[in-house]
């Protein structure tokens, strides 16, 4: 199996590359008829590329819902905020140790009303995933969220996050300067806002780096969105002590989009554009930007404490067992 | 008992750290620590219980609560049925009221030889009753860690426990009623990273296991290189992470200040409502 996003996708991305070829080439052709039959072969090949596309997105399984959340293509936390809001003012900084780049957060408007985003944010190349350490945050990134959620409660502001992260920085820095007490304090905060949070899962819903962000009234989860208790890897090397069973344990842990759906888990799963986010950056933002509205129209039918209410409530159901 | 072969079963037992052979009868005395190199074995509920609260108090709630199997994950049912019969726990949190030196609280206690003490549904319900039943009825919530983590075969099941314990810690704090975590050997993962770290106060017992990512997964993150206590009770202390290291011994008499301290004010509510 593919281990990789463009592993996997790698007979349509060379498909894509000689379609690219064949269309320049024909805007260079300058006699008509040969400029014709490489626009013919265009058609042919685009024809052939959607045959191949549409293969592949039917037969996804759960390890291709994993890659797929991974892909390196997909829109990331800044590209929805860009897309969905205006005056995005990004607020660096925990007050304490540093900023953490690996959260980008700070005020902005929704359709004019004010609000307050944050959300995990992955990087495009190599350079940019180690600036945003590959979306993991240390305990400062969930300081910094504390930080915007207690102003947020402060200015009536309510609260919209972005859930895109593999797991919470493991290093031992982030261990030293108390990681587990940073996610929990952050859910705690959450817990206790009087003002809307609504989430949205856009990519990796990884463990507890992705709840501490994620204790919201409502949960949004899009299509090909991933959300897991552990990493596929990390589960396969506990369990079998061997990571390349991920894919068993992608299957075994039900993190996709409509598992979670089932569960009751996530709020509502949102439709992508066929193939993915990437193909339609636009369109997926409008999808979001959509949800977000109407979750936040429901929430705004009720008073503070019963915001607050609500969201525990949310989360007291949680849990499937028996009495005897 | 499951630490190390003892010579002549029954009456002696070797220390699982420094392999020295300990009288059985000593050894159960002294709560099952070390005599000679202060070693805490890992307690089972019931042990728990004896050693921490007053004799006789602890009353169990919550008995009929059973997992499932949600996501018919690989293994899961037989490893469940397996525990239970090890243990005679039906998962690996037991909860109830007890008393500390006269005074009632709300516990949950965590037992490791259950499936490693990992939080799934039933962990996560139970936990959440305990932080609940102190603010329903007044009384301080002590907590007993003793966790691997979230448990996997639960899924997301398991990640949404540690919300749900977080927003009864956060229930707690609103209402005044204090909240104490004890971290035993070992506390880690999504237990760790949930209610356990944002108790009112956390006590640790000595050179227990305390951290976020497991060895294992750690390895794969290639963690850089660390401290030699790395993810001990010690290495928290000193990052400011919990409020003490209690001996064994000294728990109950430690808890008993806390919870009198904290709790004081609940009394006069109490009589209130009665």
């Amino acid at each position: 199996m593919a281990k990789t996003w463009k592993e996997w996708m790698k007979p349509l991305l060379e498909l894509e590359e000689l379609i690219e070829k064949l269309r320049a080439a024909a805007a260079k052709e300058t006699d008509p008829v040969e400029h014709e039959r490489l626009e013919a072969k265009v058609h042919d090949f685009e024809r052939r590329r959607d045959a191949v596309l549409n293969v592949m997105i039917t037969r996804m399984g759960p390890w291709e819902e994993v890659l797929m959340a991974r892909a390196e293509p997909r829109p990331y936390t800044l590209d929805y905020v860009d897309a969905m809001f205006t005056e995005f003012t990004e607020l660096a900084g925990d007050r304490r140790v540093g900023d953490d780049k690996a959260v980008v957060g700070g005020p902005a408007r929704l359709d004019e009303r004010p609000v307050m985003v944050l959300g995990h944010q992955k990087g495009r190349n190599l350079q940019e995933r180690t600036f945003r350490n590959f979306a993991m945050c240390k305990p400062e990134g969930y300081r910094k969220a504390i930080r915007l959620f207690e102003m947020a409660e402060r200015f009536r502001m309510p609260v919209v996050t972005f859930v895109d992260t593999p797991a919470a920085d493991p290093g031992v820095e982030s261990e030293s300067r108390g990681i587990s007490e940073a996610i929990a304090d952050s859910m705690r905060v959450m817990f206790s806002l009087t003002v809307p949070v609504v989430s949205v899962v856009i990519g990796e819903g990884g463990s507890g780096g992705a709840i501490g962000i994620a204790a919201a009234n409502e949960v949004l989860m899009q299509e090909h969105a991933i959300y897991s208790v552990i990493p596929p890897e990390g589960c396969a090397a506990i369990l079998w002590r061997d990571p390349a069973k991920g894919p068993q344990a992608a299957a075994a842990l039900r993190l996709t989009a409509r598992s979670a759906g089932e569960l009751g888990l996530v709020d509502r799963v949102l439709p992508e554009p066929f193939g993915g986010a990437h193909r339609d950056p636009v369109e997926a933002a409008d999808t979001v930007k959509r949800a977000v509205l109407e979750s936040l129209a429901a929430l705004d039918r009720m008073g503070p404490n019963e915001v607050k209410r609500h969201r525990y409530d949310r989360f007291r159901r949680m849990g499937v067992y028996e009495t005897v | 008992m499951s630490m190390g072969q003892s010579p002549t079963p029954g009456r002696f037992v070797q220390c699982a750290n420094c392999r020295k052979t300990l009288f059985l009868a000593e050894f159960l005395r002294d709560l099952k620590v070390c005599g000679h190199c202060g070693h805490h074995h890992r307690l089972t509920w019931q042990e728990r219980v004896e050693a921490t609260f007053d004799p006789g108090t602890f009353e169990e709630t919550d008995t009929g609560l059973r997992s499932v199997d949600p996501l018919e994950f690989p293994e899961y049912r037989e490893k469940h049925v397996a525990a239970m019969a090890k243990t005679g726990m039906a998962d690996s949190v037991v909860g109830g009221r007890a008393r500390i030196e006269g005074r009632r609280v709300s516990v949950a206690v965590a037992d490791f030889h259950f499936m490693g003490g990992s939080m799934g549904s039933v962990a996560g319900e139970k936990v959440t009753r305990a932080l609940e039943r102190g603010c329903d009825e007044l009384m301080p919530v002590v907590a007993f860690c003793a966790s691997g983590g979230a448990r996997m075969q639960e899924g997301l099941l398991s990640l949404m426990q540690m919300a749900k314990t977080t927003a009864a810690v956060e229930r707690c704090r609103s209402e005044g009623v204090p909240f104490i975590a004890v971290f035993t050997d070992p506390t880690m993962a999504g237990v760790l990273a949930s209610y356990a770290s944002v108790a009112d106060v956390i006590l640790a017992e000595p050179r227990a296991l305390v951290g976020f990512a497991g060895a294992r997964v750690s390895k794969q993150a290639q963690v850089v290189k660390a401290p030699d206590d790395f993810q001990t009770a010690e290495f928290c202390l000193r990052a400011g992470m919990v409020d003490a290291i209690v001996h064994r011994r000294e728990l109950r008499d430690h808890l008993g200040r806390l919870v009198g301290a904290l709790g004081a004010h609940l009394a006069p509510k109490e009589a209130l409502v009665g």
